[in-house]
């Protein structure tokens, strides 16, 4: 057997583990196999949990739709800027096709939706990022689409909940996404000296630029079971240290354990949780 | 010079690191400061008071160091969290007797080592940001060789941000866009191309505000004395202003920075 069709299947394999995972939606008829615990799941059991496994607690991927779904009241968000979209300034070789493709999978236009809802009647301002597109990859349209929700947050008084997932800053925009890193921290900060109230839920996975700003950033910080959080990604610190990395490294729980997070929230106690800050942060009923 | 080769200039380990301007803008009037008061004093990190002429300032400069001994006491110029909390200490005291900051950076990138990550990198950096947005002192910061992504930026949230012709400010490594890229490291030059990196990239795209000559030697007086006049004349003019519009044009230097339809 020579060495590709030896690698192949086990290649095939890995494949279609990251689609069924990274998928925003699955059809009823299909069973999932669950990455953590390898169990067969019934997609529709799947779904009705919150894309949480039924038998080992593993929290898949979520996308931003389905996660405005279950943390917004019904029917209650607006979504700001959702025609923004990047102008590739760099001219990045393939950018445009790569943005193409992330509109396709994910059905947004960028990788952050924005927008404002009430989550128990109380008026928040939401953004969620997407791990369908370019794996909520930082670039000037996110950071824009952040910073004027931050800027509409701060004018009407209102509080900020940021549901982060990200790879980091998008180097096909160059410099210009870095700066966003800058742009976004300061439109926190505005908000942050007028009084209000800003929640960060770190999901799986935040790193890079996205955990060296926002995310880390929040009054509260509250994280999703095992999520990976992060600035350095776990093979680079790998790959630089030559050490092996101790047990559950950037995972949620080890991260709360040094003092970076919270709480670890599960995703059914999400809302309710979210819900009674604001109550106590004394965020008004919507009227 | 292509852009590669420019990356190559800003890397050199001949080139003049902070500790030079340091030495040769404000000699002997430099006093360091040391330690977070929090964890340790991160020897990546440099840090002080200095005259300007007549006028004190903070200093907070990143080292990479001149020799292997000094590389290695400075971990290559790669901070630790301590060292960018080290650095908003000092801004906070920079503050509070309303001294300007000068940042000189210089570094590959924020360093990615277990300790860093469980001591809080991300937030340590983050902090930085924020708090440097509002600081209400004027803040110069100045690119003299490499400026690392995130771990630059840490430094680089200021009024001005000028570079040093050869010096170079990124999003990520080249080596790192290429294997991401391409799978293959060894096309870094055809991604420094790519990521607009150079001073005169980045001056085109509005990211930094000054483009300063090299200096020929450590002995380039004339370079050294050019720049120390550029950058008190640009604290005079920050510091005239009142606090309010100071941090306004601050955050619209920053504000603006992005482009989408």
């Amino acid at each position: 057997m020579d060495l590709f069709t030896f690698l192949k299947p086990k290649n095939e394999l890995e494949g279609s583990q990251s689609s069924a995972e990274s998928m925003p939606f699955i059809p009823d008829s299909l069973w999932v196999k669950c990455p953590a615990c390898n169990n067969m799941l019934l997609a529709s059991d799947l779904q009705e949990n919150h894309r949480v496994c039924t038998k080992c607690n593993h929290h898949f991927r979520m996308s931003a739709r389905e996660r405005i779904e279950l943390l917004s009241d019904e029917n209650s968000f607006t979504e700001f800027d959702s025609e923004m979209i990047s102008d590739d300034i760099l001219n990045f070789p393939n950018y445009k096709e790569k943005l193409e493709a992330a509109r396709e999978k994910s059905g947004e236009k960028e990788s952050v939706v924005t927008g404002k809802c009430t989550i128990g009647n109380m008026d928040v301002v939401l953004c969620v990022m997407s791990p369908d597109f370019m794996m909520g990859s930082m670039g000037t349209v996110t950071g824009e689409k952040i910073t004027r929700a931050f800027e509409y947050a701060t004018e009407n008084r209102l509080p900020v909940i940021v549901c982060t997932v990200s790879g980091g800053a998008r180097m096909q925009e160059g410099i210009l996404s870095l700066m966003q890193m800058a742009k976004t921290s300061g439109a926190v900060k505005r908000h942050s000296d007028e009084g209000l109230l800003y929640i960060t839920v770190i999901t799986d996975p935040t790193t890079g630029g996205v955990t060296a700003s926002f995310a880390m950033e929040g009054d509260i910080i509250l994280s999703e079971p095992n999520a990976l959080v992060g600035f350095a990604g776990p093979r680079v610190v790998e790959q630089t240290t030559h050490t092996k990395l101790p047990k559950g490294f950037q995972k949620a729980e080890f991260v709360q354990d040094k003092g970076f997070i919270d709480a670890v929230v599960q995703r059914k106690d999400l809302r309710k949780t979210l819900s009674t800050l604001l109550i106590m942060h004394n965020v008004k009923e919507n009227s | 010079m292509s852009a590669y080769d420019k990356v190559q200039a800003a890397r050199n380990s001949k080139r003049l690191t902070a500790v030079d301007y340091i030495g040769k803008m404000f000699g002997s009037s430099f006093f360091e400061l040391h330690g977070d008061r929090r964890f340790g004093d991160d020897k990546a990190i440099v840090a002080g008071l200095a005259m300007l002429y007549d006028v004190p300032i903070t200093v907070i400069a990143i080292e990479k160091g001149r020799n292997t001994k000094e590389r290695m006491a400075r971990n290559f110029g790669s901070a630790n969290p301590e060292g960018y909390r080290k650095a908003l200490r000092l801004m906070k005291q920079a503050e509070k007797f309303h001294r300007p900051v000068l940042c000189l950076v210089d570094t590959s990138g924020a360093y990615p080592g277990i300790d860093a990550e469980e001591r809080g990198q991300g937030l340590a950096i983050a902090e930085n940001l924020m708090e440097m947005m509002t600081l209400k002192t004027p803040i110069l910061s100045v690119l003299i060789g490499e400026g690392g992504s995130g771990g630059a930026l840490a430094l680089a949230v200021a009024d001005e941000v000028w570079m040093l012709e050869d010096s170079i400010y990124s999003v990520i490594s080249p080596e790192g866009c290429a294997s991401i890229l391409w799978k293959d490291s060894t096309k870094a030059p055809e991604a420094s191309e790519c990521l607009k990196l150079t001073s005169h990239d980045l001056f085109d795209l509005g990211v930094v505000e000054r483009i300063i000559r090299e200096p020929s030697n450590i002995d380039d007086r004339k370079m050294f004395e050019g720049l120390k006049m550029l950058i008190a004349r640009t604290f005079d003019k920050n510091l005239a202003l009142d606090t309010e519009r100071l941090l306004q044009t601050r955050y619209a230097r920053f504000r603006r920075l992005g482009s989408h339809s």
